[in-house]
C-alpha cells in the first residue's frame, strides 16, 4: 500500500519512554539551528535519523519526544516516520540487507542476488534471522545502476555483485569481518570495466 | 568525440581526491569572486548564451528559469536555491558521482547560481540512501566554509551565502520539486498544486528555485569558459556536455561525460563496450531513465542523444540514463517492473495515480504470461491516458509512458503471448 508505507510495531514491542543521549541531544539541537527560526519542523527527518542511530529503529515514544522538541503535532511526526521508507518502525538485524530489484538491476540478474540472499540466510523479505544478525529487504532503485546489481548494507553500497560474491559477502559479515564497500569485481567506481575510455591522461 | 579538455567533471571516477586542494588544482574556485563581481545579469546572460537546459529531466532553459526569481523582495525576506539531489529515477546514477568525487563543483555552483538568483542560502536535498555521498558533500561544504569560500562574505565577494545539506529518507516522489519542498519543511513529500510556482512561493513561502545537481555543478565552468564555449558543443538548443549513465545489457556499464547529441550507437559502442552479443542483439533502449518510453533497435540505430532528437521519436532525454536491453530480455516483465516501481512510489494524493498505478501494475503482471485478452491491451492503453495529465505532479505521466512505449513498439509480442496463453489454456481444457 502506498498510503500506509509503514506501520509502527505492535504496542507490546514499544518501549514506554525514550530519551536522547547527551551527545545526541546536542547534535539534535545543532541540527535544528540549520533551519530558520520558527521553521524547526524542518529538522524532523534528521532528528528521526538520530533516533534511529541511537536505537536501531524508531519507536513511537521517540516520535513523541521529537514532536515535543519541535513543537509540532505528534501526528505530523507519525506521518513523516511512516511515509519515508528508510525509518525502521520495528527493530532490524545488525545488518540490514537491502536488495535493489528495479529494472536496471533486474537486467543484470538481481533475481540471482535476491535468491542467493534468501537461500543463504533462509529468510524471506522483511524477515530477520533468528540470531538477529541479518534483516532482508527488497527495495527500489538505489541509484547505482552503472554498477548493477547492487545491495545496500546499513549505510554502504556493495556493487557489481554476482550470486557467489553476494554469498561471500554475507559469510564475511557473519564472521564479523568488515568488507570494503563499492564494486566487488575490482572496478574503482563507475568507469567502464578494465579502465576508463576518457580522462586517461589525468585531469 | 568530446575531448578531455572540454570535459567538466574531470574527477568523475574519483581517481583523484575530492578534497578542496585537489579540486582547486582541477580549476574549481578559480576567480569565483570575479565572476560574482560581474553581477547577476551577466551570469544569467551567460547561462542563456550557453543554452544550458536543466539536467534533471525536463530540460527547461536554465538561464530563463533562474531569471524568474524576483529582483526585489520585502525587507528581511529570504530566498532560496534548493538543489535537487534526490537522484532516484531508475537508471540514473550521475549526481552521485558528482557529489562523492567532484563535490566542490556543486558547492561553488550553489554560490554562483544562488547569487545570480539573489538567494540567501542553498539547501541541497540529497536522497537518504546516499550516505557516503552525503558525508563527502558535507566535508566539501565544511572545507568551503573554513576557507571562507561560502558563508559570510563568500569568496571575498561581499555576498553572504550559506549552504546546507538535508538528507531525504527514501521517497522517489521527493524528486518532484514541490514534494521536495514539503519534505524540506518537515512534512510528507506530497506535491503541491501550482500555481503558485516556487519562484513566487516556495520553501517557507519564500521565493525558491529548485534545480538539479548537474545543472548547478556545470555553472562555474560555463562562467569561466563562457557561454559560447558551452554552446559550441552539441547542436543548437541541445548544447554542452552531459553525463550519460549506461546500464543494462552492455559489456561495460558506466557513467561517462560526452557531448550532447552523440549518436546512441556510438555512445554505447565507444564507452560501454557495445551491446552484449553485438549491436544486432539489441532489442530496445530506454534512453532517459525509467519514465521515458523505450525505443526499439531500428530507432536506436541512428538516433542522437539530445532533448529534441529523442522527442522526435516520441521518447525523451530525461536524465540521460540509458537502459539497454538485448534480445534475451523479457521486455514485458522489464516494463512491468517499472510499473511496480511507480505503484510503490505513488504518494497516494491523487486518485488517478494512487489507483491507476496499482491497476496498471496488475494488468502488466497478467501481460507477462499473456493471461489477458487482446482488447485488454487497448484497455490498458486507454487507462494510461486516463492517468496521464490528470494528476498534480508528473508521476502519473511517468507511470503511463513506459507502458505506452511498450504497446507502441511491442504490441505484436504482447499479442503473441496472449495467443500462446489462450492456446495452451484451450489445450488444457480439452
Amino acid at each position: 500500500m502506498s498510503l500506509a508505507r509503514g506501520r509502527p510495531s505492535a504496542p507490546e514491542h514499544q518501549p514506554a519512554s525514550f530519551a536522547f543521549t547527551e551527545e545526541n541531544l546536542a547534535e539534535a539541537k545543532a541540527t535544528i539551528a540549520k533551519y530558520p527560526a520558527g521553521r524547526q519542523q524542518s529538522a524532523v527527518m534528521p532528528l528521526l535519523y538520530i533516533v534511529q542511530r541511537q536505537m536501531g529503529w524508531v519507536p513511537v515514544a521517540a516520535m513523541d519526544v521529537v514532536a515535543d522538541m519541535l513543537e509540532m503535532p505528534r501526528v505530523g511526526v507519525y506521518e513523516v516516520a511512516t511515509f519515508y521508507t528508510m525509518y525502521n518502525l520495528e527493530p532490524v538485524g545488525e545488518y540490514l540487507i537491502q536488495v535493489c530489484t528495479t529494472t536496471p538491476c533486474m537486467l543484470r540478474d538481481s533475481d540471482g542476488i535476491a535468491d542467493a540472499c534468501i537461500n543463504h540466510l533462509g529468510i524471506g523479505w522483511e524477515e530477520t534471522t533468528p540470531d538477529g544478525k541479518f534483516t532482508l529487504k527488497e527495495v527500489e532503485c538505489l541509484g547505482a545502476c552503472a554498477n548493477a546489481p547492487m545491495v545496500q548494507i546499513n549505510d554502504d553500497f556493495y556493487e557489481d555483485l554476482t550470486p557467489q560474491t553476494m554469498v561471500g559477502l554475507l559469510e564475511a559479515l557473519a564472521r564479523g569481518e568488515t568488507v570494503k564497500p563499492g564494486p566487488q569485481n575490482g572496478r574503482h567506481s563507475s568507469e567502464p570495466e578494465g579502465g576508463p575510455t576518457t580522462l586517461k591522461g589525468g585531469a | 568525440m568530446l575531448q578531455d579538455k572540454d570535459r567538466i567533471f574531470t574527477n568523475l571516477y574519483g581517481f583523484e581526491s575530492p578534497g578542496l586542494d585537489a579540486a582547486k588544482k582541477r580549476g574549481d574556485w578559480d576567480g569565483t569572486k570575479d565572476i560574482i563581481a560581474k553581477g547577476q545579469d551577466w551570469i544569467i546572460d551567460e547561462a542563456k548564451k550557453s543554452e544550458l537546459r536543466g539536467r534533471g529531466g525536463a530540460g527547461f532553459p536554465s538561464g530563463l528559469k533562474w531569471s524568474f526569481m524576483p529582483k526585489q523582495r520585502p525587507e528581511g525576506q529570504p530566498a532560496f536555491l534548493v538543489v535537487n539531489a534526490d537522484e532516484s529515477e531508475p537508471g540514473t546514477c550521475k549526481d552521485r558521482e558528482i557529489m562523492r568525487h567532484d563535490p566542490h563543483k556543486l558547492v561553488e555552483g550553489c554560490l554562483i547560481v544562488g547569487f545570480a538568483m539573489r538567494a540567501t542560502a542553498a539547501y541541497i536535498y540529497i536522497r537518504g540512501e546516499f550516505y557516503a555521498e552525503a558525508v563527502a558533500l558535507q566535508k566539501a561544504i565544511d572545507e568551503a566554509y573554513d576557507a571562507g569560500l561560502v558563508g559570510k562574505n563568500a569568496s571575498g565577494s561581499g555576498y553572504d551565502f550559506d549552504v546546507y545539506l538535508h538528507r531525504g529518507a527514501g521517497a522517489y516522489i521527493c524528486g518532484e520539486e514541490t514534494a521536495l519542498l514539503e519534505s524540506l519543511e518537515g512534512k510528507k513529500g506530497q506535491p503541491r498544486l501550482k500555481p503558485p510556482f516556487p519562484a513566487m512561493a516556495g520553501l517557507y513561502g519564500c521565493p525558491t528555485t529548485v534545480t538539479n545537481v548537474e545543472t548547478v555543478a556545470v555553472a562555474p565552468t560555463i562562467m569561466r569558459r563562457g557561454g559560447e564555449w558551452f554552446a559550441s558543443l552539441g547542436r543548437p538548443k541541445n548544447t554542452g556536455t552531459k553525463i550519460f549513465c549506461i546500464s543494462g545489457h552492455v559489456n561495460k556499464p558506466c557513467n561517462v561525460e560526452e557531448e550532447m547529441g552523440i549518436p546512441l550507437k556510438e555512445l554505447i559502442e565507444r564507452h560501454a563496450g557495445g551491446v552484449r552479443g553485438g549491436w544486432d542483439n539489441l532489442l530496445a533502449v530506454i534512453p532517459g531513465g525509467s519514465s521515458v518510453p523505450c525505443i526499439p533497435k531500428e530507432i536506436c540505430d541512428d538516433v542522437l542523444m539530445d532533448f529534441d532528437s529523442l522527442r522526435e521519436v516520441r521518447s525523451g532525454l530525461g536524465t540521460a540514463a540509458v537502459i539497454v536491453m538485448d534480445k534475451s530480455t523479457d521486455i514485458v516483465r522489464a516494463i512491468w517492473r517499472l510499473s511496480k516501481f511507480y505503484k510503490h512510489e505513488s504518494c497516494g494524493q491523487c486518485t488517478p495515480c494512487r489507483e491507476g498505478t496499482g491497476w496498471m501494475m496488475r494488468m502488466m503482471g497478467r501481460m507477462i504470461e499473456g493471461n489477458a485478452t487482446i482488447q485488454e491491451i487497448d484497455m490498458l492503453l486507454e487507462v494510461t491516458t486516463q492517468v496521464e495529465g490528470h494528476t498534480i505532479c508528473a508521476l502519473g505521466d511517468a507511470a503511463a509512458w513506459p507502458i505506452q512505449g511498450l504497446i507502441r513498439h511491442f504490441r505484436p509480442e504482447m499479442e503473441r503471448r496472449i495467443h500462446a496463453y489462450r492456446g495452451s489454456a484451450a489445450v488444457a481444457a480439452e
